[in-house]
């Protein structure tokens, strides 16, 4: 085990949609350059989890860590608000739905972060956009619309607008569930060229193989609480728990 | 009855011209204040505290409830009695301006409300505070798909502007009386200045669709 | 403010926002007539018929109301017309709000499912039926807000025939002000009665739309 201060830190969260509480006291901690696959039936809390990790989601209670800074402070109004936005540029987050922006084009979508946030020169984010959508394998398509995309290049977009701002970890919502079975793998690719390069990644999915190929640790969540955790190979081949067991069962054998 | 005779209009079409030079740049003054004042009012309506709220949505109701004809007289009389003497067409824009914008609110304000929350969480989740988010991806994205109406919007300006001549601004309805005061012939007046609207009309539709087209691309 | 100056011009006002109304139902009622016309002109199969109602719609449409009240008003001496203010201001309003009323109308048949419509001629019902009992019982309910909208633009749009001396609410405004040089005070309690109206037209479309409304 690593002495260092991990990258991403969970204390105790708690979160409640009116009467449902979602999670339970969840508490986590990612290492720097550590990969974890977080899975689990749907309204298990794992997306919950990781969207309070970027406080798109307040916690009832409990504390969320980025590197040494506490993300969901107790701070006020105007103050809050400078904290977060600072914290939110140090964490690239890649949703379900892409939410890229319509009205802007490829390269304007990924630069518009650093020249706005970083005060970074048109030229310089512009060249970084290109040598980022290079990576992912878009070069081509700096100048369209995203509405002339398909699903997987949109995503791969969307990575690299999270990546212009030279995040300190990556957080995968469900990244391919909203893609075409074929599309699914060239988003992967781009995933694992990350993991390869030590990103620190949390990836909320449902794909139990790419989660196993790709995660140093798999986390399993069900009705609010990490049920269980350990590496992808312990963890699939021979769960500890029942509620993990029934589940894999049915997820592997589809 | 006197029978028609159009060559009347010939030695006026230069007064008929200037008047729809007018009518023109009333209409893009007014248009372009309308378009401003109606984003500020959506966005006062739905972020600003209650205090400034509260007025704009009070200023809103009473401009959507009350003729525009109305308006122009309280804003040209109204200030005269409280001691600002603006020029005619001063308030002419203002009043155009303002009885636009709040049609325009109304609209850019469901616009901004239809946007999808992902857009805001995509934008927030970078690092963008609540105002640059509002500023460069919602309101864009609400003023794009709300083009269709604001357009419609300014079409009626053009044709409301019409109105202005009451409070004595030289546009092309105040044209076609003032060559009418020299020649008595109202009917081949007021059909040509109708022709000249109508004209003015039909470019204005098709320089929206244009835009209209432009802005379907980048969708 | 002068309050008392309101409250004795007060029942002038009220007098005045009664020819408003007056006039706006008189408006309204022949704009529906012409609308209806106009509508199912556009929609005909014969030619002529159309171009007719294009050319109506679009002319109407396509000018300031204002000229078109000075065309009928001043100009229509010269043509061998010669109208009182009240019924030129009727028939002005009438057939520009007409125009408008007539493209709410034509928008409401035309959104009815084209499904509709064949299904009802598939089970042997002629046109004319077809539109009677099929399309437009569901085209009626989709009408009811563009109306309204229409309603409300008359009804404000109605303070235009004062310029034909017409002494109705904004007439009776602007002649209070030469009088007592209060535009404050004056437009304040004609604004008022404005609002009243026009609300109480907004609400009936409300509760009409929520009476007709498919659940």
């Amino acid at each position: 085990m690593s002495t260092q201060r991990p990258m991403v830190e969970v204390r105790g969260a708690r979160k409640s949609f009116g009467a449902v509480e979602v999670l339970k006291g969840i508490g986590l901690s990612v290492d720097r350059g550590q990969i974890v696959a977080i899975i689990g039936p749907s309204g298990s809390g794992k997306s919950t989890l990781l969207r309070s990790i970027n406080h798109l989601e307040s916690l009832d209670s409990g504390e969320v860590w980025l590197d040494g800074v506490q993300v969901n402070q107790k701070l006020h109004g105007h103050a809050f608000e400078r904290h977060i936005n600072k914290v939110r540029q140090q964490m690239g987050m890649v949703f379900q739905h892409f939410n890229l922006f319509p009205h802007l084009t490829v390269i304007e979508n990924i630069s518009m972060g650093p020249i706005i946030l970083k005060g970074m020169t048109k030229s310089d984010a512009h060249a970084l956009a290109h040598s980022l959508l290079s990576k992912v394998g878009l070069a081509d398509k700096i100048d369209a619309y995203p509405s002339r995309l398909s699903g997987g290049q949109k995503q791969r977009v969307a990575i690299a607008r999270a990546l212009a701002m030279q995040p300190k970890v990556m957080l995968f919502d469900e990244a391919t569930s909203a893609l075409d079975p074929e599309l699914v793998d060239e988003v992967n690719a781009v995933m694992k060229q990350l993991a390869a390069e030590h990103m620190t990644m949390l990836i909320v999915t449902h794909e139990m193989r790419f989660a196993g190929e790709v995660a140093d640790r798999v986390l399993f969540m069900d009705g609010g609480v990490i049920v269980e955790e350990g590496p992808p190979g312990d963890m699939f081949r021979a769960p500890q728990k029942d509620r993990t067991r029934s589940f894999l069962k049915k997820y592997l054998s589809a | 009855m006197q029978g028609l005779d159009f060559t009347v209009v010939a030695p006026y079409w230069d007064l008929l011209l200037i008047g729809a030079w007018w009518t023109a740049v009333l209409t893009v003054s007014a248009g372009a204040l309308s378009f401003v004042g109606g984003i500020l009012f959506a966005v006062i309506v739905l972020y600003a505290p209650k205090i400034v709220a509260y007025p704009v949505r009070a200023l809103m109701w009473v401009f959507m409830g009350t003729p525009l004809l109305l308006q122009l007289f309280l804003i040209y009389f109204g200030l005269v009695q409280i001691g600002i003497d603006i020029p005619a067409l001063a308030a002419g824009i203002v009043g155009l301006g303002l009885h636009f914008a709040v049609y325009n609110a109304d609209i850019i304000r469901a616009g901004i409300v239809a946007v999808d929350v992902g857009q805001t969480e995509g934008a927030r989740s970078i690092g963008f505070g609540k105002w640059q988010t509002l500023r460069h991806v919602v309101i864009p994205q609400a003023i794009r798909n709300t083009a269709p109406p604001i357009g419609g919007n300014l079409i009626a300006l053009l044709k409301e502007s019409s109105i202005v001549s009451v409070i004595g601004i030289a546009e092309l309805v105040h044209s076609a009386q003032l060559a009418i005061s020299e020649t008595f012939r109202p009917f081949e007046f007021y059909i040509t200045a109708a022709a000249l609207y109508y004209i003015l009309n039909l470019v204005l539709e098709a320089a929206l669709r244009r835009f209209e087209r432009h802005v379907e691309v980048s969708r | 403010m002068d309050f008392s100056l309101m409250q004795r011009v007060f029942p002038f006002f009220v007098e005045a926002a009664l020819v408003t109304i007056e006039i706006t139902v008189l408006a309204l009622i022949l704009g529906l007539a012409a609308a209806s016309l106009a509508a199912a002109a556009k929609m005909s199969k014969s030619a002529i018929l159309r171009t007719i109602g294009t050319v109506y719609v679009s002319l109407f449409r396509g000018t300031p109301c204002l000229i078109q009240l000075f065309v009928l008003y001043f100009g229509g001496p010269q043509i061998g017309i010669n109208l009182e203010p009240f019924a030129a201001g009727v028939i002005g309003l009438g057939l520009n709000i007409g125009a408008y009323m007539a493209e709410s109308i034509r928008g409401a048949l035309v959104a009815v499912d084209r499904g509709q419509t064949e299904a009802a001629r598939t089970i042997g019902f002629s046109r004319f039926q077809t539109l009677r009992k099929v399309v437009l019982p569901q085209a009626a309910r989709l009408m009811i807000r563009p109306l309204g909208v229409n309603t409300v633009a008359l009804l404000k749009g109605s303070a235009l025939v004062s310029t034909i001396s017409v002494v109705e609410l904004t007439y009776t405004a602007q002649r209070f002000i030469g009088s007592t040089y209060k535009p404050f005070e004056i437009f304040g309690v004609a604004a008022l009665l404005y609002m009243i109206m026009v609300y109480a037209v907004a609400r009936v479309v409300d509760l009409l739309d929520k009476r007709f409304a498919i659940v």
